[in-house]
């Protein structure tokens, strides 16, 4: 075991780890942030996704350990302090981005992070970005509307495929 | 998993003395190790992580214009940094999805040389030069066939090198779902002649299409393919393709890489 120090939405927190503790472990169990979802375990689904230094990282595929010293945003640190949801978690609400809402912390991240970076994206790009994150229930459709909203984008052009 | 330590060093001197030790093990970003691990297929005792290894990240072109790519940087900056090298970086760009490409590393795929993985194809059909903390590497002496490379067990992939050429194109026919290539070409022209590279397609992992290089070296356009067609002996064949559909792509997508290029 072994002490790790990290910044998790704005506070410092520590624990002892294994190496083999993944991040997402850490954040579930040791901070009971139970947000961050795990689906696949497998680096395939995204619903683990989180930021770690600003960039989207599936927390499921990166150790605890590796996280020492650096900022972490879980789904839990994004909503204002008063509780409003951010202009993507409205959106999903607004354009039913979910059905179970189990995708649906890792979409918010993903989108959270593609909106960063472009804040203007095309429709083919946010499906391009959303590759990694997989979601069995909605097809789609309504989390590519909802983003498109959530960038202040027409959502009327995007008919079902 | 079975249980390990994970130790940070800060220098490439410190993790190369590190892996040292008996059943130690090199961690890049990850991408691959952590599933491998999750799967029992390795047990290290140690894993030595190379994310806080400054020296061994960044990119700049030297003063031949060969560009060279710290073996610890990642995909994501690669695709947004590779610019010099215009199909370097949209293969870089187009690996997995963005949080596997923000972490996941140019050294770690060379390292692990997966069969189907992508920058295998770009280094050697740049010719590239592999440096790690103790010599250079030419690509074509790398690549060993699948999941094996001429490093010995403690060595670090510290930087590539790659000659920049006047044109080049990568063609990757994905597998939808591991998002590796099923078969990608990469080819590339230089003053002195073509390389082509195949990935995804060999079981001896990465090779190159000489038939393809001597044709496209004496006349580059996409007639000069007519006729040529890869061999399936020894191609992979799995539930996503047999050998002969395999062999059949690496002549398509060969010819997509002439007309793109231009
Ligand atoms: C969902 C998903 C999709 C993917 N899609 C693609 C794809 O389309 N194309 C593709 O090419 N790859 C793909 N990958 C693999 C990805 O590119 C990995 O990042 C890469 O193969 C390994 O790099 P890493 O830095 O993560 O290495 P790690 O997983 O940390 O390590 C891999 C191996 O390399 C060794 N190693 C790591 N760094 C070094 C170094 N600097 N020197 C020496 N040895 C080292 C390790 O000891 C280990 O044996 C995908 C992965 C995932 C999870
Ligand atoms: S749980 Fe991490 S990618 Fe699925
Ligand atoms: S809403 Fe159910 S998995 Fe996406």
């Amino acid at each position: 075991m072994a002490k790790v120090q990290m910044t998790v939405n704005g506070k410092s927190v520590s624990g002892e780890v294994e190496g083999r503790t993944l991040l997402v472990e850490f954040i579930r169990g040791k901070l009971e942030l139970t947000g961050t979802h795990i689906g696949c375990d497998t680096s395939q689904c995204g619903a683990c996704l989180v930021h770690v230094n600003g960039q989207a990282v599936k927390s499921c595929t990166m150790f605890a350990a590796e996280a020492e010293g650096a900022e972490v945003t879980t789904i839990e640190g994004i909503t204002g302090k008063d509780g409003s949801l951010t202009a993507v978690q409205q959106a999903f609400q607004d354009y039913h981005g979910l059905q179970c809402g189990f995708c649906t912390p890792g979409m918010v991240m993903s989108a959270t992070a593609l909106l960063k970076d472009n804040p203007k994206p095309s429709e083919a790009e946010i499906r391009e970005y959303l590759k990694g994150n997989i979601c069995r229930c909605t097809g789609y459709h309504n989390i590519v509307k909802a983003i498109m909203a959530a960038s202040g984008q027409d959502v009327g052009a995007i008919a079902a495929e | 998993m079975y249980n390990f330590d994970v130790v940070t060093p800060k220098t490439v001197a410190d993790a190369v003395a590190a892996l040292g030790e008996e059943d130690a093990q090199a961690l890049g970003g990850g991408q691959t190790l952590i599933p491998t691990l999750k799967q029992r297929l390795a047990s290290p005792s140690k894993l030595v992580s190379l994310t806080g290894i400054d020296e061994i990240k960044g990119i700049r072109t030297d003063d031949s214009g060969v560009l060279c790519i710290g073996g610890g940087t990642s995909h994501s900056t690669i695709a947004g940094e590779g610019s010099a090298y215009p199909a370097l970086a949209a293969l870089a760009g187009n690996i997995g999805d963005p949080a596997v490409r923000n972490r996941g590393t140019i050294g770690g795929s060379l390292a692990n040389n997966d069969p189907s993985a992508c920058y295998p194809a770009a280094a050697l059909a740049s010719g590239a030069t592999i440096v790690t903390n103790s010599r250079e590497i030419a690509a074509d002496d790398f690549f060993q066939g699948m999941f094996t490379t001429a490093l010995d067990d403690a060595e670090i992939i510290t930087e590539i090198r790659f000659p920049v050429p006047e044109k080049a194109n990568y063609q990757k026919f994905e597998q939808p779902a591991s998002r590796f290539s099923l078969v990608g070409v990469f080819l590339a022209k230089y003053a002195d002649g073509v390389r082509v590279a195949v990935t995804g397609a060999s079981n001896d992992g990465v090779f190159r299409w000489s038939e393809a290089e001597t044709a496209l070296s004496s006349n580059f356009s996409v007639d000069a393919l007519d006729g040529l067609s890869a061999s399936s002996d020894d191609m992979i064949a799995d539930m996503h393709g047999s050998a002969e559909y395999r062999a059949h792509l690496i002549g398509v997508l060969t010819k997509r890489a002439v007309a793109a290029a231009g």
